[in-house]
């Protein structure tokens, strides 16, 4: 396999796919692109927005690995939100509209710019196996690509079928086609594969909504970057409204349940809980006579508007029929229905911690495939498997592993290869037992290092990180040594008792009452710290004691994340396992014993024998 | 731990009817299909099987034996177990458990395997495995009635009924944090409020026992002090003569202090003899008598003896005020007394005995157990048996009162974290092995 085609192949041009081809050509590996349609690069296939709570801490993992989605929602947003800014920093989570057009520009643009990398339109059927060992894909037109690696990241498109009411049509998103030629393969390597269900919501004409009516959602009056490389925004902003479901919606919705794909059983996959389509809601939240409704425009120059939250799989003529009970909505024109869609995803415990196939060495897979949903997971994915992929095709000895402490990236990972999955994942700040640690104001100092050690941080991200990592290191430091007594402090308005030892600026700033005007006036010496710098000394301060507490759960945690288990242990040779142990840890082959006590319903007496067995 | 099959026997090694050798692992069975004539298909779970044992190599016949089977999950420990019952002979045993040692990944179980093997297959909690090893080492019927009950999985539920509170809250806060869109309702507010506050009151409630469950444990202590010559020892004497179980007698940390274990009417009880109390210069006397205190100050009871043909009203006034509600003032040498004297010292709450003479030490022996009784009023709850307990439960509460909604919502989610963290550690709902090896580690072998 000397002389192949690319080092690394990357099919689908979704959210991991750029991703992952990027990461890979940045690792140093000559990279290819595979889509079937290189106008739908970076497509947003349902929701105009990017980002979220633990989905935008997922974007700032990203960029801080010099991925791209950060940088392109910042040309291409038109709305900025923190959400959660009422509550505190550790749970606060960017988020920001996306004008659809801005950001399958800026994306195409971004790998366009990226050198070693080829992006090739051209229908992936099939892959090429030389002497048991994956070497290549298979074209629609029999042609043949040869690679060392391959990221397969195929969205919905495996077998995706879409649903509006009992109306079926073949296809991975609407007016696109589908995949068939894949799965079959995946099957044949022996992978288990399954069915899972996902939604988007009816697009609708916003020159027929009766907007005067309607409450305006406005964005953050300062927009804040994604990017930890973005100074500004400078797209203009604009706003969302929002309406109601109402006790005449939901009489609509219920009277025609036997009408749903959802519940007359047509759709087998399961869909994803905390997106529940609307009828979904009805049944779950029964005694809710009302739902938001949010009506997003999906671009600076479209009248279409994304109404977020009654994604369904009712007949048009319902959508239709409840659509226009909602004030505001009363006349509006739709655009096009909504629909639900089925696809094929890999169990994700086929895969180990760098999201290559343990049975198929040399295929990776991110994204939807794997049993995710949303951008920002599939995206986070394809960047640590494109790195990944790039390693193993570079050969250079390296291995790109992110684990639960380090990232919400590693506890995705660690989730999905461990538990499974079953119903499509979407990330959440709770997923994460060390939340307070893992925030997304400190993404970069948490990964850029490792990624630059990996060869996926280029010069420029190095150079503002380690610029940043110095301001960091000298403020905080100043701010340990500058003193000042309890009595001035409670004087300058801190929520302190005037007696006591003196306090460091850092003790200071975890008071309330304390503000940035306080310290300035305080110590004069800190007044040109910059805020971004500021604000990450201050919530250390503020949570220095929960902070202590989880570094130390992190040392421990690591014991059992650095023992590794190599992926041929014969569990069956193990003293004393039970077959019902045995089965189970030979279905996930867990790579570290941390990994092995998280699979569901493997005993710690197991682990131990586990333990037992590598120590001998 | 490593997973081979572990045996051992459960029965005291000695001269008797029966002896029970217990074997535990995946490989139990084994034992049937080398030393036995049973079939391994004739073996039949929760079945006596009458079998002849034979020795390993020799084949020789060893003992007729009842054998039964436990088949996994369904067994003590939740892996596959043997029992053979082999009549009680040093030599039958003494050979049998040679022969078990000669079968393939067996080896002689470690103190407190089987318990352990048992809780991490999930037989038992901690609390219960703890109440089994309480249970084995109960002398009195006070301890085996707590014991078995904690055996029995009382604390457990109400520490799991605890921590499943505090979960539903994490759940609700949760939600809060990862729904933006959804508001938390000012009542679930308020209701989490409450729950907090009457989870730190039921807690509080639990550890304000007096340390009844401690005190179970390890006994009450009852210290007599008194001048010299009051007759303590005389008095200490006649209490361990008339209580037919004298458990030991051990002599305390130094020469001056003496415990004697009693079971005082199903209560375990320590009676520690002390140095006289009285005024010295002596360097080595007024150790004992500073220890004397010491003990005094930390006992459940404390006997005040005074010589009755002595004015003591200044000492008593001092003890009452020193030990205020557990001193019990008893007047000696009551054969010195007359009548009068006697009507009137008892008059005054004293209980007027003669040690020597061994006149009314029932009397006294009837008021002690008042006093203990009178401290298991709430005799129906479980109590806080360990000191492991207690510091969780501490803990427990140090992390609820912290708890509060002025502060980001994400601390106020992580106290309540944190909290079901300690509770978890007290049942081992959380890897807990650095406690688990001593927990275990004082069973005795066989359990």
């Amino acid at each position: 396999m000397n002389n192949t085609d690319y080092d690394v192949i990357v099919v689908g041009g979704g959210h991991a796919g750029c991703e992952a081809c990027a990461a890979s050509a940045r690792v140093g590996a000559k990279t290819a692109l595979l889509t079937h349609n290189l106008a739908t690069i970076g497509e947003m296939s349902c929701n105009p927005a990017i980002g979220g709570l633990g989905k935008g801490h997922l974007v700032r993992e990203i960029d801080a690995l010099d991925g791209l989605m950060g940088r392109v929602i910042d040309k291409a947003g038109i709305q900025f939100r923190m959400l959660n800014a009422s509550k505190g920093p550790a749970v606060r989570g960017p988020r920001a509209q996306a004008d659809r057009e801005l950001y399958k520009k800026y994306m195409l643009q971004a790998l366009r710019e990226q050198s070693g990398l080829d992006l090739i339109e051209a229908a992936v059927e099939g892959f090429v196996e030389t002497q048991g060992v994956l070497s290549g894909v298979k074209l629609a037109d029999g042609r043949v690509i040869s690679a060392k690696a391959v990221v397969l990241t195929s969205g919905t498109f495996l077998n995706g079928v879409m649903f509006i009411g009992h109306e079926t049509t073949i296809g991975g998103r609407v007016n696109d086609v589908s995949c068939a030629g894949i799965t079959p393969y995946l099957k044949s390597f022996g992978l288990r594969v399954g069915r899972l269900k996902t939604g988007t919501p009816a697009r609708l004409d916003g020159k027929t909504i009766n907007w005067d009516i309607l409450p305006v959602q406005e964005g953050d009056k300062q927009p804040v970057p994604f990017s930890y490389l973005t100074k500004k925004i400078d797209n203009p902003q604009v706003c969302c409204h929002i309406t109601h479901t109402n006790e005449r919606t939901h009489k609509i919705i219920r009277d025609n349940f036997s009408k749903c794909a959802l519940f007359s059983g047509l759709i087998t996959g399961i869909g994803p809980r905390y997106c529940p389509s609307i009828e979904d809601k009805l049944v779950k939240f029964a005694d809710r006579t009302s739902h938001q409704i949010f009506l997003e425009p999906e671009g600076l120059h479209t009248d279409v508007i994304y109404p977020n939250g009654i994604s369904t799989s009712l007949p048009a003529d319902v959508q239709e029929e409840f659509i226009h009970t909602m004030e505001g909505l009363e006349n509006v024109r739709i655009l096009r229905p909504a629909y639900a869609i089925e696809y094929d995803y890999v169990d994700p415990q086929e895969l180990n911690d760098r999201l290559e196939c343990k049975k198929v060495p040399g295929l990776f897979l991110a994204g939807q495939i794997n049993g995710t949903t949303g951008y920002e997971e599939a995206a986070a994915q394809g960047l640590l498997a494109g790195v990944n992929a790039a390693h193993r095709a570079l050969e250079d000895g390296k291995e790109f592993i992110i684990d639960r402490s380090q990232a919400y990236l590693g506890v995705m990972i660690d989730d999905l290869i461990t538990k499974g999955v079953d119903e499509p994942y979407r990330m959440f700040t709770s997923r994460s037992e060390y939340r307070l640690f893992l925030r997304s104001d400190n993404a970069d100092m948490r990964l850029t290092e490792k990624g630059r050690q990996t060869g996926c941080v280029g010069d420029t991200r190095y150079s503002v990180f380690k610029a940043k990592k110095a301001l960091l290191e000298k403020y905080r430091a100043l701010c340990e040594q500058l003193q000042t007594s309890p009595r001035e402090l409670e004087a300058a308005g801190a929520n302190i008792r005037a007696e006591g030892a003196k306090k460091s600026a850092f003790n200071a700033m975890s008071y309330t009452g304390v503000s940035r005007e306080t310290v300035n006036r305080l110590w004069p010496e800190l007044a040109n710290m910059p805020d971004e710098i500021y604000e990450q000394i201050e919530i250390e301060a503020k949570y220095a004691g929960y902070i202590k507490r989880q570094m130390a759960d992190i040392e421990i945690f690591k014991k059992d994340e650095n023992l590794r288990l190599r992926e041929d242990i014969d569990y069956s040779k193990i003293g004393g396992l039970s077959r019902e142990m045995v089965a189970k840890l030979s279905k996930v082959r867990p790579s570290t014993i941390g990994e092995a006590s998280r699979i569901p319903g493997v005993t710690p007496a197991a682990v131990t024998a586990v333990l037992g067995f590598v120590k001998k | 731990m490593d997973n081979q099959t572990i045996y051992a026997l459960s029965t005291v090694y000695g001269k008797s009817g029966v002896a029970i050798i217990r074997v535990s692992g995946s490989m139990a069975t084994k034992v049937v299909t080398s030393m036995t004539n049973l079939q391994i298909s004739e073996l039949k779970p929760r079945y006596a099987h009458f079998v002849k044992l034979r020795a390993i190599p020799s084949g020789e016949l060893l003992d007729k034996c009842l054998l039964l089977y436990f088949h996994a999950p369904q067994s003590f420990t939740g892996e596959d177990v043997i029992e053979l019952q082999v009549h009680g002979s040093r030599a039958v045993i003494s050979a049998t458990m040679e022969s078990l040692s000669q079968i393939k990944d067996f080896r002689l179980a470690e103190p407190g395997e089987f318990s352990k093997r048992a809780f991490y297959n999930g037989k038992m909690d901690l609390t219960q495995a703890e109440g089994l090893a309480d249970l084995i080492d109960a002398e009195t019927v006070e301890q085996q009635k707590y014991a078995v009950r904690q055996m029995d999985g009382a604390l457990k539920n109400m520490y799991e009924s605890w921590r499943e509170q505090l979960l539903n809250m994490l759940a609700h806060l949760e939600a809060y944090i990862d729904f933006p869109e959804e508001d938390i309702p000012q009542d679930v507010v308020l209701n989490m409020k409450n729950t907090v506050f009457k989870l730190c009151e039921e807690i509080k409630k639990h550890l304000t026992d007096d340390n009844i469950g401690e005190r179970l444990r390890e006994g009450f202590r009852i210290t007599i002090i008194g001048a010299p010559n009051a007759g303590k020892s005389s008095l200490l004497n006649q209490i361990a003569k008339r209580e037919a179980v004298i458990v030991s007698d051990i002599a305390g940390t130094t020469r001056d202090a003496v415990d004697i274990h009693l079971d005082l009417g199903g209560y375990p009880v320590v009676f520690t003899d002390t140095a006289g109390l009285r005024e010295t210069a002596e360097e080595i006397e007024k150790k004992g008598i500073a220890l004397a205190y010491n003990r005094a100050k930390e006992a459940d009871l404390v006997i005040y003896l005074f010589d009755a043909s002595i004015n003591a009203a200044q000492d008593i006034e001092k003890y009452k005020k020193d030990f205020a509600g557990k001193l019990l003032v008893v007047a000696n040498k009551r054969d010195k007394l007359s009548p009068e004297d006697i009507m009137s010292l008892q008059k005054s709450g004293c209980l007027v005995i003669s040690a020597k003479q061994n006149f009314g030490t029932d009397e006294l022996l009837k008021a002690i157990k008042e006093k203990i009784g009178e401290r298991f009023t709430s005799g129906s709850s479980p109590v806080v048996s360990r000191r492991r307990y207690r510091d969780a439960l501490n803990k427990t509460l140090e992390f609820l009162s912290a708890f509060s909604f002025d502060k980001e919502i994400e601390l106020t989610a992580e106290d309540i974290r944190l909290a079901v963290r300690e509770i978890g550690k007290i049942t081992g709902r959380v890897e807990v092995d650095e406690v688990l090896d001593k927990i275990f580690g004082s069973f005795c072998i066989g359990k």
